[in-house]
């Protein structure tokens, strides 16, 4: 009898304590970002696709080493340079990025030797198409420096 | 077991009066592409079956056909909500193969991660779990503490979920003082959301009557199972690869293995909340014991390629005993990769436990076991 | 008051205007409320403070198409989601809200709200069965015996408070509370029975309001997780809506009660400016409740409803039934 009044009693209890907890959260201030409205800065190691790292010149530091494409376990890049006559580097011509199968290990801007290769701070890549996300690096390079 | 005294009574089934219930593979209690195949009676269970696959990638196959380095990012992909402990077992693995020394900042800081990486998964797990149960604001506050964890993690990693942060020899990217003072900050702010967890849900009525003795897992059925994690410590079984067969510098922490004797629900529950408690002091060490220097070794070879051999190695994740057998022919690509993943244990005793159980008892008692289901399916 | 036809139409016109309206924006509020408690904003996009949202829902509802599941009972599936919305109508024509408003005053007000509201479940067990939907059926089935458990405790309750009043009739209950807060039937220490354990009555009339109700933590019927959907699994368009819109309008009729026969309805708790205004304001402090427990609270299990139910409601609602009795036959 004792038991069967106690145990009511504390349940009772611990149900306002509960309540308790959720009106003290009522009363705070929201924590969430609204996001189109408002929008969090990337932070500075953010893995996004990757991107191609420029030289003063505004030409493309890489080598067309091949080391990325070999790298990568999806094999999303494809790159082709050709070697302009008279010099001794190959210049690169395409530049490949098949996002659609990228899982942003990140292999490929560890196994870059030259600094070519970089992560970009992009997250807004929602698309209907699956054309949209067959990236061409080097044009989005020209792109960002006119 | 004071609760469902009548859901064990024994119950004459014909044959004709069940029915069966497709759980899933989309169902909001699965938490993703499982299949369970229920035959009912009334609401009784009389037999289930669960059936797995929807989502195989053939992780262990890939792992046969790309290298060493290729497939680390494959093992954050496997348990989406604890990664980096599952890249943990794989590049320790890789290491003993080949003989890779790791500097010690590199272990202490591989320990933190995984730590912070198990207290987010327990907080994920403890919000779905209540909320299987019909509660949703502990999700929300627990997402909450969650979001911290995150973000000091993509801080250092530069991804929220599906990390890729262990290189075989130590880390991606050192820690900064940014990230270890977010860590002290957050341990404090851990343990008082622990008290308030405790006050909303773990002494709640309704929540205690609906785990209290139910859902007994005997530890006879977790051995023949080979459940690992809360589901084995919850029944009394005191086993955590850490203490067991310690690995990397998990030796030089003080901390508890919380064990409970009552087999129930309940005392899966606590355990969970318990480590959660016990990693933050692990995470706290840690960050005072963070000893300076490099984070990948001086010397280390270009090309993986481990000696022929058979090596194993078991690491505790969030979800229990992963364990990495890789067999290696001397090649760049290994000749057998497996994994055996804890979840896929932990989940077949349920056909056997959840006989004679009723509906809500058996969806509550299958939150309790933490089910990840690409790990399952792998 | 005369029944005249125009007095009864205005008054139906009037009760579902209330309902639908009270239903639509209970929904925001269920949603405001629920997001503050966890932290986040709610519905804040569409209109000031989000409050256009109910009316772009219901228009989206109503484009929908409505579609009948193969192989079940047409005429039940149609009827179930009207039946949910048509006795919570009904029984607001009997409230009084204050000593002037209410539709049709009757006599034996407190039977015919309860004649109503037991018709509540009736419209589960209809879409449960007719949905041809083993999760459905299951729900349907918790639901039946969910009224059985709790309607016996809310009448026991309700009996109480009548015996204290003598009376049926709702205006009259209201009015031998009216003095003061301490004439109310939650603490009443000044009135007809001086019977210090009702409010334990009141909470026990109130558990009761929610498992009628169907709401958290006794949604049984509903239980997302493990019944997907439960009884409205099957239903899309309009016939969600109205069985949504009828929960919101069993909600206004619990707490109306509630009030009415615990809180002392429209009168004020220091017997000054009696009115509409504050019955409104126990009314809807009731309803935040509601939508405040529903927020903290896991679900209880079938056995542990029926449980709470048999074993300690109906056993306590009858020894206080037994004790007021006793008072009123001393005093």
């Amino acid at each position: 009898m004792v038991t069967y009044f106690s145990e009511i009693y504390r349940g009772l209890l611990s149900l306002f304590e509960g309540m308790g907890v959720t009106f003290k959260e009522f009363i705070k201030p929201t924590v969430t970002v609204s996001y189109p409205y408002e929008t969090l800065e990337m932070c500075e190691r953010y893995r996004g696709h990757i991107e191609l790292i420029e030289n003063e010149e505004g030409e493309p530091n890489c080598v067309v080493c091949m080391m990325c494409q070999r790298a990568c376990p999806s094999d999303c890049i494809s790159i082709a340079g050709k070697k302009e006559e008279g010099s001794k580097k190959k210049v690169l011509t395409k530049y490949m990025l098949d996002f659609t199968k990228c899982s942003l290990c990140g292999t490929c801007v560890e196994s870059c030797n030259f600094n070519a290769l970089d992560f970009s701070k992009e997250y807004n890549l929602a698309s209907t198409r699956k054309e949209d996300f067959y990236f061409d690096l080097l044009k989005r390079l020209e792109d960002r420096n006119k | 077991m004071n609760a469902p005294v009548e859901t064990n009574a024994p119950i004459e089934i014909q044959p004709d009066e069940t029915f069966i219930l497709n759980v899933g593979p989309q169902h909001p209690a699965t938490h993703g592409v499982l299949r369970v195949k229920m035959e009912m009676n009334g609401e009784y269970i009389v037999d289930a079956e669960t059936v797995i696959g929807y989502i195989h990638r053939m992780h262990e196959k890939m792992g046969e056909i790309k290298t060493y380095p290729q497939f680390l990012m494959n093992l954050s992909r496997m348990d989406y909500l604890g990664a980096l402990g599952y890249s943990h077992g794989h590049v320790l693995v890789v290491e003993k193969a080949s003989a890779i020394e790791v500097p010690e900042r590199a272990e202490y800081i591989r320990a933190i991660m995984v730590e912070l990486n198990r207290i987010a998964s327990h907080l994920f797990w403890f919000g779905a779990f209540v909320m299987d149960l019909g509660g949703f604001s502990p999700l929300m506050y627990a997402l909450q503490d969650r979001e911290h964890i995150l973000d000091m993690l993509e801080a250092v990693t530069g991804s929220r979920l599906t990390y890729c942060y262990f290189r075989f020899g130590g880390v991606y990217n050192d820690i900064d003082d940014d990230f270890i003072s977010a860590a002290r900050k957050f341990i404090p702010r851990m343990r008082k959301s622990l008290k308030k967890y405790h006050k909303l849900v773990t002494g709640n009525i309704i929540f205690r009557k609906r785990l209290e003795g139910v859902a007994p897992l005997s530890k006879e059925i977790c051995r023949k199972y080979g459940a690992s994690s809360a589901v084995a410590r919850g029944s009394g079984i005191n086993f955590d690869v850490r203490k067991n067969e310690p690995y990397s510098v998990y030796p030089e922490f003080d901390f508890d293995i919380p064990v409970y004797h009552e087999c129930d629900s309940m005392a899966r529950y606590m355990v969970r909340m318990d480590e959660i408690e016990q990693s933050l002091r692990i995470v706290e060490q840690g960050l005072a014991k963070l000893p300076d220097g490099p984070v990948m070794p001086k010397k280390k070879p270009k090309i993986i390629k481990p000696p022929a051999g058979d090596y194993y190695q078991a690491v505790e994740t969030a979800r229990g005993s992963f364990g990495v057998r890789l067999v290696s022919d001397g090649d760049k690509i290994p000749y057998r990769l497996k994994l055996r993943s804890p979840t896929y244990s932990n989940m077949h005793l349920f056909d056997e436990a959840c006989k004679g159980m009723m509906i809500m008892d058996a969806l509550a008692f299958m939150g309790s076991l933490d089910l990840v289901i690409p790990e399952i399916d792998r | 008051m005369n029944l005249t036809l125009l007095n009864v139409i205005v008054a139906v016109v009037i009760a579902i205007a209330f309902a639908a309206l009270n239903a639509a924006y209970l929904v925001w509020a269920e949603r405001r409320g629920a997001a503050r408690i966890q932290r986040r904003p709610g519905p804040n996009i569409n209109g000031p403070f989000g409050l256009l949202q109910p009316p772009l829902d219901g228009i989206k509802l109503m484009a929908k198409q409505l579609t009948t599941p193969g192989g079940a009972d047409k005429v039940l599936f149609i009827a179930a989601p009207v039946l949910a919305m048509f006795p919570a109508i009904m029984s607001f024509v009997t409230i009084p809200f204050s000593d002037t408003i209410v539709a049709k005053n009757m006599n034996v007000g407190v039977l015919m709200i309860f004649a109503f509201a037991s018709m509540g479940s009736m419209s589960l067990v209809f879409a449960g069965w007719s949905s041809r939907n083993k999760y459905s059926m299951m729900s349907s089935v918790r639901a039946v015996s969910q009224a059985v458990a709790y309607e016996i405790p809310m009448l026991i309750t309700t009996i109480t408070v009548v015996m204290i009043a003598g009376s049926t009739d709702l205006m009259e209950i209201v009015n031998q509370q009216s003095p003061s807060i301490l004439h109310w039937n939650i603490f009443p220490l000044l009135g007809n029975s001086h019977n210090l354990l009702m409010p334990l009555s009141f909470l026990i009339f109130f558990t009761c309001t929610l498992a009628e109700t169907n709401r958290a933590p006794f949604d049984l019927g509903e239980a997302e997780s493990e019944l997907v959907a439960g009884f409205h699994t099957e239903y899309g368009s309009m016939g969600f809506g109205l069985f949504f819109m009828g929960e919101y309008a069993n909600i206004v009729i619990g707490s109306c009660m509630t009030t009415i026969l615990f809180l002392g309805g429209w009168s004020c708790p220091f017997g000054l400016f009696p009115g509409v205004w504050w019955f409104i304001i126990k009314l809807y402090i009731l309803i935040a409740t509601f939508i405040w427990i529903r927020w903290t609270f896991p679900r209880t299990t079938i056995y542990g409803l029926l449980n709470l139910s048999w074993k300690i409601l109906i056993p306590l609602s009858l020894f206080n039934l037994l004790f007021t009795a006793g008072l009123i036959k001393v005093f």
